[in-house]
Parts: structure tokens; C-alpha cells; sequence
């Protein structure tokens, strides 16, 4: 509580930095850090709808954005963070039912989800370029 | 006057039953985002190369406009929680985290409303 003191001064835990680097541990901060740029993200889809509802103006121009070679690398970005988030998802409603926690288990998984969200963003964005609009 | 300090006090009473809720809630909304990132996903790819008229009948019409009011939903609140974790994780200064708690609520509560409302118009306005 703010304020008080607890009587005796208690242990902290050690920060990261004193850990060493290992997979498992990359992207368990690699799922935190597509949250994050997610969550900011969001204000895409959310500014297309919007474009959308307010008119072919508006429509036309959020569009000429997202289509801009920045923009699509945005969208790439954000696209594969989102791939990635939700197989980093996968993975922790996995262990959520208290399997899949042993070591190879956890090392495969971490492999798992980076190969995934590469492999499935890049199948994606072929398709996409296949499809002809972009 | 009470004597007691405050673990003093909660010791003994047991549970809340209360702790689990954002736990759950956020379990809930990542298992809901699995089939909504395919939907949302999938309509970008049938959207390539629409026009203002194509993508607006898609929006509007009746199987993708409730999809896309939950893509807006499950993921804002998904990410709001997901946020207030990594402020209170993270940030320590009571002034910044409660202002970044403050914001976080403030943001997400915009995109949703927004999002939900840009929908409803095309499915309803004129």
C-alpha cells in the first residue's frame, strides 16, 4: 500500500538483465513487444472503418495510405505481428492447461512460433500480391 | 482506534474469490481472437482492389458487420488489459502510471466506440 513501509525491507527479484539470453526468453519478450505495437496497431483497421463510414473522400484517401510503400510496410509489420501475437497466444493457452512445460516442449514452441508467424506472414503477403490489388 | 496493521487485518479472511477475473477475461478474449484474426485476415484478402462501393457493401452486409463489431470489441478489450499489465509492470511513479492507466482507458474505449460506430453507420446510415 502507498505509504507504509513494510517492517522488514523484502528481497526484490533480479531484473532481466542479469539473465542470460536464451530463446524461450526472446520470445517471451517478443509476445509483450507484439502486444505492445498491437495495441497501437489497433488504430489502423479501426481508422479504415472509420474512412469507410465517412465517405469515398475519406475512403480513397486512408486507402492511398495504406497502399504508399511505407504503408504497406506497416501493414506488413503489423500483419506479422499479429500472426505472431496470436501463436505466442497459442502457446500460452497450451500452458495454460498445464502441458507442454517441460524443456524441449518449451524450446519447440519458441522455435514454433517464430518459423509460424514467418512462414504463414510471408504466405500472406504472397497471396495478397497474387490476388493482383496491391 | 484500531491498532491492527493492514496485513493484520486481511489475515485470516481467506480469499476474495475475486483475483482471477482479469486472468480469465483476458483467456477469454485471446481464445475469441484466434477465429476473428482469420476473419479479419481473410477480409483484407477479399478486399484487395475493392472500390468504395465493394467495400462498404462487405462491411455492411449482414455475416460480416457482427464479425467485425467482435474483431473491434474482443481485440480493444484484449489490449486493454493487456496494457494495464505492462504499466503496472513496468511503470513505478505513481503520477506517471496512473496517468498511462488513465490514458490506456481513455484510448481503448475510443477505438472501440469508434470502430463499433464506423460499422453501424455503413450497416444503417444512409
Amino acid at each position: 500500500m502507498a505509504g507504509t513501509r513494510s517492517p522488514t525491507e523484502r528481497p526484490l527479484s533480479p531484473h532481466l538483465e542479469i539473465y542470460r539470453l536464451t530463446f524461450t526468453f526472446l520470445m517471451s519478450g517478443f509476445h509483450r513487444v507484439t502486444g505492445f505495437v498491437l495495441y497501437f496497431g489497433m488504430a489502423i483497421p479501426v481508422a479504415w472503418l472509420l474512412a469507410a463510414a465517412a465517405g469515398p473522400e475519406w475512403f480513397d484517401f486512408v486507402n492511398g495510405l495504406i497502399g504508399t510503400f511505407l504503408g504497406r510496410l506497416v501493414l506488413f509489420g503489423y500483419s506479422w505481428g499479429l500472426i505472431h501475437h496470436m501463436l505466442g497466444g497459442v502457446r500460452h493457452l497450451i500452458w495454460d492447461t498445464g502441458r507442454g512445460l517441460d524443456l524441449v516442449s518449451i524450446e519447440v514452441f519458441a522455435r514454433a512460433t517464430i518459423i509460424g508467424s514467418a512462414a504463414l506472414t510471408a504466405a500472406l503477403w504472397l497471396a495478397a500480391y497474387a490476388l493482383g490489388g496491391l | 482506534m484500531r491498532l491492527r496493521t493492514p496485513l493484520g487485518n486481511a489475515r485470516g479472511l481467506g480469499s476474495a474469490h475475486e483475483g482471477t477475473e482479469v486472468f480469465w477475461t483476458q483467456r477469454l478474449t485471446s481464445i475469441a481472437s484466434i477465429p476473428l484474426t482469420f476473419f479479419l485476415v481473410g477480409s483484407c484478402l477479399y478486399l484487395i482492389g475493392a472500390d468504395y462501393e465493394a467495400a462498404r457493401a462487405f462491411i455492411s452486409s449482414v455475416f460480416a458487420a457482427p464479425a467485425l463489431i467482435l474483431v473491434v470489441i474482443v481485440f480493444v478489450w484484449h489490449m486493454c488489459i493487456g496494457m494495464e499489465e505492462i504499466l503496472v509492470d513496468y511503470v513505478h511513479s505513481p503520477a506517471l502510471k496512473f496517468a498511462g492507466l488513465i490514458f490506456n482507458i481513455f484510448f481503448s474505449v475510443f477505438l472501440g466506440l469508434t470502430g463499433v460506430y464506423a460499422i453501424l453507420k455503413l450497416s444503417f446510415g444512409a
